[in-house]
């Protein structure tokens, strides 16, 4: 009986351990977090105010060639969608001891360069970016808020052009919010797109 | 002063085929870049998605090499994909294949349309670089991981 019950908790968590290296599908609820933002305070996605209707989590970072060709593109995303209950939260999982313009500091100074519209929190401990799974940046998930909590609706890229945001022609994730707000399911919910490895000194495929 | 003129001339032109002849072949759109990895003869290729600003890319190009130096004449061929975009990509690859001594194949694919072909190249592929592809006309295998030399050995082995 015992054995039995040892090999079940074991089960159970061999598959709570994979859920967690696999990440979020479609359709999953999305854990709350609580995370540093530039400005010294720390946001929690269940308690940011704007996020009233859901959130556009976009795990991102100073560095990336990729990011930095997304970064105009996010800052019309959260001016576009914040008003609308769906805000950007920008969430940078690197280590900056492996890659030092991922920095706190680094991150103010590009945020205030750049004029960010939005939260940009540092994810710390690197746990955030684990749960969520996330595998590169960008990495966005799209987080409609449903009576038991935020759920996952949408998962992958911005757009289907990093080179040149006037030659998009699928605007992927903006027509993803366009959807749920219409009470629509997106489609596609998930998509791939080329970025740069998320730097974490444990990062194991 | 025409002699001159076309001496001089004839160094610019010289100059401007010199730099030509150095280019990289650039793929645009993943179809026409697709059949390398579809080569059906007895070669095991190994293609590596990289970038020059990639650090974990530049950090795994010594394995590259070297892997080229000990199977060159073993029917293995490296092609390494630069997934590089912007500005002079060809004169930035051109510097970095200087700095890092490659002596491997060197191509541009240039499809920013990547959800479009992430799939096409490996289903397990999250997008993120570097990746390296294996096959041969057998078998193919896939890692989206930085390699040390020892392992990336290690898996060419399974191929010969």
């Amino acid at each position: 009986m015992k054995k039995i019950l040892t090999t079940g908790l074991f089960l159970m968590f061999a598959i709570l351990g994979l859920n967690a290296q696999d990440g979020y599908k479609v359709g999953d609820k999305a854990a709350d977090f609580k995370l540093k933002n530039i400005d010294g305070k720390m946001v929690s996605l269940f308690e940011f105010d704007k996020a009233t209707k859901g959130a556009i989590v976009i795990f991102t970072c100073n560095h990336c060639p990729y990011a930095i060709a997304y970064e105009d593109r996010i800052i019309d995303l959260d001016k576009k969608f914040s008003k609308k209950g769906y805000p950007v939260i920008a969430v940078n999982p690197n280590d900056p001891e492996i890659q030092p313009k991922d920095s706190y500091e680094n991150m103010i100074i590009r945020a205030k360069e750049k004029g960010f519209t939005f939260p940009y929190l540092l994810d710390e401990t690197q746990e955030v970016y684990k749960i969520y799974g996330a595998k590169r940046t960008p990495h966005v998930y799209l987080l409609s808020k449903k009576e038991n909590g935020f759920v996952v609706s949408y998962i992958g890229a911005i757009d289907d052009n990093y080179k040149d945001a006037n030659a998009v022609e699928k605007a992927y994730l903006a027509d993803a919010v366009l959807a749920v707000l219409d009470g629509k399911k997106p489609d596609p919910n998930f998509t791939k797109a080329i970025g740069c490895t998320i730097k974490d000194k444990n990062y194991k495929k | 002063m025409k002699l001159k003129l076309v001496i001089i001339l004839s160094f610019l032109l010289l100059g401007i085929t010199n730099v030509n002849s150095q280019d990289f072949k650039v793929y645009e759109g993943f179809d026409s870049f697709k059949p390398l990895l579809e080569k059906k003869d007895n070669k095991v290729y190994v293609i590596n998605f990289w970038a020059t600003w990639c650090r974990p890319c530049v950090k795994e190009m010594p394995a590259f090499n070297k892997l080229y130096e000990e199977y060159l004449d073993k029917n293995v061929e490296i092609i390494l994909v630069s997934l590089d975009f912007g500005k002079n990509i060809q004169g930035r690859i051109s510097d970095f294949k200087k700095r890092h001594a490659i002596k491997s194949k060197i191509i541009i694919l240039d499809d920013p349309d990547s959800n479009s072909w992430i799939n096409l190249v490996n289903q397990d592929w999250s997008g993120a670089i570097p990746a390296t592809l294996i096959y041969n006309n057998t078998k193919r295998a896939f890692f989206e991981q930085e390699f040390e030399y020892e392992d990336l050995e290690t898996e060419l082995k399974k191929f010969l």
